[in-house]
């Protein structure tokens, strides 16, 4: 998130996606969201070491990408961004666990590794469900899913004005920097000695901005009520959207489909 | 710093998701109380510019490296404890949700490192008790130096907790501690002199903003003892709820048990207990599944001589299954892709028959 270009670019385009229209799109919010929610338990829930078992959940965002016209690339590039954490930690698991796990006719590999892609596999599917779910639904129609269960509108007001002034802030932040890079004659950053003016200036203009915004909108009749437009009521369909991946997600957790797959292609029968 | 969903277990992430919530329900009562219209804007606007300061690339004297701002810290100084809290938290949505900097399932162990302990434990106790003398420049820049520093250091170490205790990886307790607490003691560093700095400044230039937030809320009105209770009976119900969804193999917390107490489980005593723990057994989602029942004499034989207390953990190392696991695997993949395209050429014929 170092490039503020980038960083705007990133939220606009998956804004751009959250505009789209299609079936998936049209479920309810709050449907989703629990969706989502339900994918990630079964998700996680997996130990380190079943790692065919969970292949099966690949299934939900191949699904639900391509229903909703969403393009691999830029979504996958935004998932491998965000790995390196994840097989930072995973990696310790082959130095500390080498019993053998997967004994295969030609090799043998041991438990850490197996439990490293487990890990692996888990932090990709869990941050592509991620962000399938805002490019789907978008952050406002996220908002009134919250409102559907009463999440207080002050956390709600709150959140919706963050994500509506980063954009405006962000670029702020943009032209400063380059303001300051361009004195500074081949500096990289931002030195020590400048650290509290710059950033502090950033922040007293960023006050007076929200003083601003605040008597605009008591100019709009703002009593501390954010109105983002009214959901549809949650239908059959949505009911049926979230039950029937809720069902798919347990049948993938209790059977080893891949497995089970792999025996009838050897022709045993167990 | 920021917890992954793959490095959580599900009761881990389910009981840090309560305790958030706990705190950021009891945050928001708090908030509606004092309720000035005003600190709304404020709080969206604030949270933005945290976003947009994290962009800015700070050079670290005598390195070549540069570092960032978290914000926890400043939050908590600029808004008061409870609306630095829940900015915080609305940053960590957003960053969850766009950035995939943290996941969604990990969000309440993210708000809570970031947010809980700057807000309510460094900042009351630190940060307070330095400026309590009155403010200058010295003790504006100790207090919020030393609040971040040991602010990120707790919610490190709260990382490793929530890691082992979701039973992902094989570090040793120790070895991840060393590792944890002196990268962020690095980053705490940079972190401290960034919102020290920044607060100099403002109250320098604009003193009523930084005065004026911290008279906002009495110190002495947190009954942190009562919060504190509710947290915790929050997090056992929840904890107890999430364990059914338990994992094959002992997790950090049983593993714990079984080094205390040299067993597995605390055994239950008769009566409601085991009734309840019959019922439990019935309902349970995601019951032990499958590892133990398969292990076969080859396994156990192998892992005899081995380290014993390994033996839980182990399923069935079987040539059998480790090819019918990879054939199948391989399949599931391809078969996922093939739906994939089956779906693209079905649209795509749709679309023309519309044109």
């Amino acid at each position: 998130m170092s490039n503020p270009a980038d960083s705007l670019y990133n939220i606009r385009i998956l804004d751009e996606f959250a505009d789209k229209k299609s079936i998936i799109h049209d479920v309810h919010p709050l449907m989703k969201v629990l969706t989502t929610g339900a994918y990630l338990l079964v998700t996680v829930s997996f130990s380190n070491y079943e790692l065919s078992g969970m292949l099966p959940l690949i299934f939900y965002p191949v699904i639900i990408m391509t229903l909703a016209d969403i393009p691999m690339v830029p979504v996958f590039k935004r998932v491998l961004l965000a790995l390196p954490l994840i097989i930072g930690i995973g990696l310790f698991n082959p130095l500390y666990d080498k019993s053998p796990m997967l004994v295969l006719p030609w090799i043998t590999i041991s438990g850490g590794w197996v439990s490293f892609f487990a890990i692996l596999i888990k932090g990709f599917l869990t941050i592509l469900a991620a962000l399938i779910l805002i490019a789907t639904t978008g952050m406002t129609r996220i908002a009134s899913a919250l409102r559907t269960i009463r999440i207080p509108g002050v956390f709600i007001i709150q959140l919706l004005l963050t994500y509506r002034y980063i954009a405006v802030l962000v670029e702020e932040a943009g032209r400063m920097v380059r303001a300051y890079s361009l004195r500074s004659a081949g500096e990289k950053g931002i030195k020590f000695r400048d650290w509290g003016s710059l950033t502090g200036h950033l922040l007293i203009r960023s006050i007076e901005r929200a003083q601003r915004v605040y008597r605009s909108m008591c100019c709009r009749g703002f009593t501390g009520e954010y109105h983002i437009g009214r959901e549809k009521g949650i239908g059959i369909g949505d009911i049926l959207y979230f039950a029937g991946w809720s069902l798919s997600f347990v049948i993938m957790r209790y059977f080893n489909i891949p497995e089970m797959i792999g025996w009838v292609m050897m022709g045993v029968r167990r | 710093m920021h917890m992954a969903d793959a490095l959580l277990s599900p009761a881990v992430g389910g009981t840090m998701w309560a305790v958030t919530a706990g705190v950021a329900a009891y945050s928001i009562k708090k908030v509606q109380n004092e309720l000035d219209e005003q600190k709304i804007p404020l709080m969206g606007v604030v949270g933005a510019f945290v976003f947009a300061a994290q962009m800015i690339n700070f050079t670290i004297p005598g390195t070549g490296s540069s570092g960032h701002l978290g914000g926890g810290m400043l939050l908590a100084i600029l808004l008061g404890p409870y609306a630095g809290f829940l900015t915080m938290a609305s940053v960590l949505v957003i960053q969850a949700l766009f950035f995939a900097d943290g996941g969604l399932l990990a969000l309440g162990s993210n708000i809570f490192n970031l947010g809980f302990y700057t807000c309510f434990i460094a900042y009351p106790l630190i940060y307070k008790l330095i400026i309590r003398k009155g403010y200058s420049t010295g003790r504006i820049f100790a207090g919020s130096l030393l609040a971040a520093i040991v602010g990120l250091q707790l919610g490190a170490f709260s990382v490793v907790l929530e890691t082992l205790f979701s039973g992902i990886t094989e570090l040793p307790f120790s070895t991840f501690v060393l590792l944890m607490q002196p990268i962020h003691l690095a980053i705490g560093l940079v972190e401290g002199l960034v919102t020290a700095a920044v607060v100099a400044f403002i109250w320098k230039a604009r003193p009523e903003i930084i005065e004026k937030a911290a008279l906002g809320e009495k110190l002495g009105g947190l009954p942190i003892k009562k919060v504190l209770a509710g947290l915790a009976i929050v997090a056992i119900i929840t904890g107890g709820v999430f364990s059914w969804f338990a994992s094959t193999y002992p997790d950090g917390l049983e593993w714990s048990m079984l080094n205390t107490s040299g067993k597995e489980e605390l055994e239950a005593p008769d009566g409601i207990h085991q009734t309840l723990v019959s019922i439990q057994e019935k309902i349970a989602f995601l019951p032990d599944y499958s590892f133990k029942k398969v292990s076969t004499d080859a396994h156990e034989q192998k892992v005899s001589t081995d380290a014993p207390e390994t033996e839980e953990a182990w399923p069935a190392v079987d040539a059998g299954t480790s090819v019918s696991g990879l054939i199948g695997g391989a399949m599931t993949l391809l078969l996922a892709a093939i739906t994939g395209l089956i779906i693209r050429s079905i649209k795509k014929r749709e679309k023309a028959s519309a044109v």
